[in-house]
């Protein structure tokens, strides 16, 4: 119970942290780091994922839901009634002919998805069923959905206030729109809360965005090759994001980001191909599914812990309410802000109800997680926190367990990914923490360099520091970053509901039309 | 009524071969007018990264400044000193369908491109942008060697 609480991905990674521990032990620079880590973000962490008095709810994670639950009803389903129009906006129907080699929307979207997906698909899926059942798939599904509403409010307004620089380039997101928004509503408060979210989106960017992604991407080449030291990966990494962030070697991002959407691509065909060979357990896992997210079928903390996992690992897959994708939306070319919400809202959809729940199937069907034959509920690990596995493992073990009982190769395939995953998320977290980190301390050259430095020397720490208080620091930057940006939403939304009026009467009037070519 | 022709310029010697055809089929036919129009080889559908994003619109301008300054120019000059009338259009896209849209929206009898300068395992996988004008094409093309 009391990891579930703490949210750390902790125990459900033991199996690969076991044996990095024994060498870690030799390794006094690792231990300094971590020792130094833990005991410096302890309070931070403890404050962002305190249950409600009384219960093992944590705040923040009801924060997260009731706001996907009040945009969605506020908008009136957005996410579903323009389903098609987002689909018509990415193929391109709508774009201005003059505007061609300006970003398009497919561009900002497939820009913001390799931001998110990535571990939290992998890695975090993982322990949300390893630990809530396979019940915590259906609030993860649920969390998507409702998120989607979440995204169209945040990157909406990534657009309207965006700052165009003098020198052609733009500027975006929650810091720029909660003091421009705020401002222009006459209401207080708007530059210290922007300030406010810039703080926690650097430490995001180094948490979640950087840190996190090192420890798992080291995980990772340890399970293959044998354990040594977690700060050599981090070196490795440092080096290479410095390249390509500070050097400005273009051709490593390039490649980044061109087979990373293949790994993307790659990663759900082999879901689908394990799927199709065992179709007729699809409907028993649809049945685990549903029954566990009303009863628990006997897992750590039952029905909640199912449905608190869930949400917390689709938020911190999608980052929905973060406000992060808002600073990667916002360099989109359109005279109608609101359509790039539209196209973000496609965002959560793909990233935690089509790639998370792919995961999540094809770990109930390979049968990775032990069921009691006579109760048919699961049976839990010794210690009583997570459900016990056929080869004791969690996370990203687990899934690469899962997929490698139908493909045996596919772990392999599966390391390079999330080594991808990882690098091309950092990359993506480098520009958010960047845009944050110009917005407190001014654009200029000498001002980008600090914070870049700063970002490589992090990616050593994360690789070496172990997972525990990574993680939980982590996770508790990512959501201090949603408690400002949703508070803020709920003063802004008022205009994106009037932008969504008149685009939505144009639109019906025929005075919207599509472009052909 | 006066003839317009296109003509695709790809800023190395394969599109001033063009050029040169392209100025003799307009003596040859009198009362002819010339669009140079060069493509710059875009797609809405590739992946960037976020600064790359942010950045892109300057890019856009810079790389359209600098095709009409070192492409465009020196061409519509070139014509001019040969009593041609000649306009000038730099887009980003398809080579292949701009070309062909450009020459739909000008009314141009015909375009003029010369051929291929791709080599390489891009061609074979997806053609060149001339052959693939040359199927597509709603009007005439003539390919110069």
């Amino acid at each position: 119970m009391n990891n579930m609480t703490k949210f750390g991905l902790t125990s459900a990674m033991t199996a690969l942290a076991a044996n990095s521990a024994l060498a870690q032990e030799a390794v006094s620079l690792d231990e300094k780091v971590n020792a130094a880590f833990a005991s410096s973000t302890g309070w931070f962490v403890s404050f962002i994922f305190s249950p409600f008095p009384g219960t093992s709810f944590p705040w923040i994670v009801m924060w997260l839901v009731i706001a996907a639950t009040i945009f969605t009803l506020y908008f009136g389903f957005v996410q579903f009634r323009f389903f098609g129009h987002a689909i018509s906006l990415v193929k391109g129907d709508y774009s201005d002919p003059n505007d061609k080699g300006e970003v398009s929307h497919f561009q900002a979207l497939a820009t913001a998805l390799s931001g998110t997906v990535g571990l939290g698909n992998i890695a975090g899926v993982a322990v949300a069923v390893g630990i809530g059942g396979p019940g915590a798939t259906f609030w993860m599904i649920m969390a998507g959905l409702m998120g989607m509403a979440s995204k169209f409010v945040e990157c909406t307004l990534g657009v309207k206030y965006r700052n165009e620089l003098a020198d052609g380039t733009v500027s975006g997101g929650p810091m720029y729109y909660i003091s421009k928004g705020f401002a222009e509503k006459g209401l207080p408060g708007g530059k210290i809360l922007a300030v406010l979210f810039a703080i926690f989106c650097i430490l995001g960017a180094f948490g979640g965005g950087n840190m996190f992604q090192a420890n798992q991407a080291h995980a990772q080449i340890a399970g293959i090759v044998g354990d040594y030291p977690g700060w050599i990966t981090g070196i490795v990494f440092a080096v290479v994001v410095f390249m390509v962030i500070v050097g400005g070697i273009k051709s490593i991002a390039n490649v980044t980001e061109k087979v990373v959407p293949i790994m993307g691509v790659m990663y759900v065909g082999a879901a689908l191909i394990i799927l199709a060979v065992n179709f007729d357990m699809i409907g028993w896992a649809f049945g685990q599914i549903f029954e566990g997210a009303f009863t628990g079928l006997g897992v750590a903390g039952g029905l909640v812990g199912a449905l608190i996992q869930g949400f917390k690992r689709a938020a911190f897959s999608n980052e929905a309410g973060v406000g992060s994708a808002a600073i990667a939306h916002s360099a989109v070319k359109t005279n109608e802000p609101i359509t790039e919400g539209f196209v973000s809202l496609l965002e959560p959809l793909i990233d935690t109800v089509v790639i998370c729940t792919m995961t999540a199937l094809v770990i109930i069907i390979s049968q990775q997680l032990i069921i009691d034959q006579e109760t048919g509920n699961y049976v839990l690990n010794e210690a009583g926190t997570a459900i016990a596995t056929v080869g004791g493992v969690g996370g990203v073990a687990l899934t690469s367990a899962a997929f490698g009982a139908s493909i045996s190769w596919f772990p392999y395939i599966l390391a390079i990914a999330v080594i991808l995953f990882a690098f091309s998320t950092m990359i993506s977290w480098s520009y958010y923490g960047l845009k944050a980190w110009t917005y407190l301390f001014g654009e200029g050259k000498a001002s980008e360099l600090v914070f870049k430095i700063l970002f490589c020397i992090f990616i050593v720490i994360g690789a070496a520091a172990s997972l525990g208080p990574v993680i939980d620091f982590s996770d508790a930057a990512i959501f201090a970053m949603a408690v400002v940006n949703i508070f803020a939403l709920y003063f802004l939304m008022g205009v994106v509901r009037e932008e969504l009026a008149s685009y939505a009467s144009r639109l019906k009037s025929g005075e919207i039309v599509k472009h052909k070519g | 009524m006066n003839a317009k022709l296109i003509i695709g310029l790809d800023g190395e010697a394969s599109g001033s071969r063009a050029l040169s055809y392209g100025k003799k089929l307009s003596n040859l036919i009198g009362d002819c007018a010339i669009v140079v129009v060069y493509v710059i080889e875009w797609s809405p559908f590739t992946f960037q990264t976020a600064e790359e994003n942010a950045q892109r619109h300057k890019r856009r301008e810079e790389e359209l400044k600098i095709a009409q300054e070192r492409i465009i120019d020196p061409a519509i000059k070139q014509l001019a000193a040969d009593g041609i009338t000649a306009t000038g259009i730099v887009r980003h896209g398809d080579v292949a369908d701009t070309l062909n849209a450009i020459a739909l929206e000008e009314g141009a009898e015909q375009i003029v491109v010369a051929r291929s300068s791709e080599g390489g395992i891009s061609r074979r996988l997806f053609g060149s942008a001339t052959s693939n004008l040359v199927m597509h094409a709603s009007v005439p093309v003539t390919v110069v060697g």
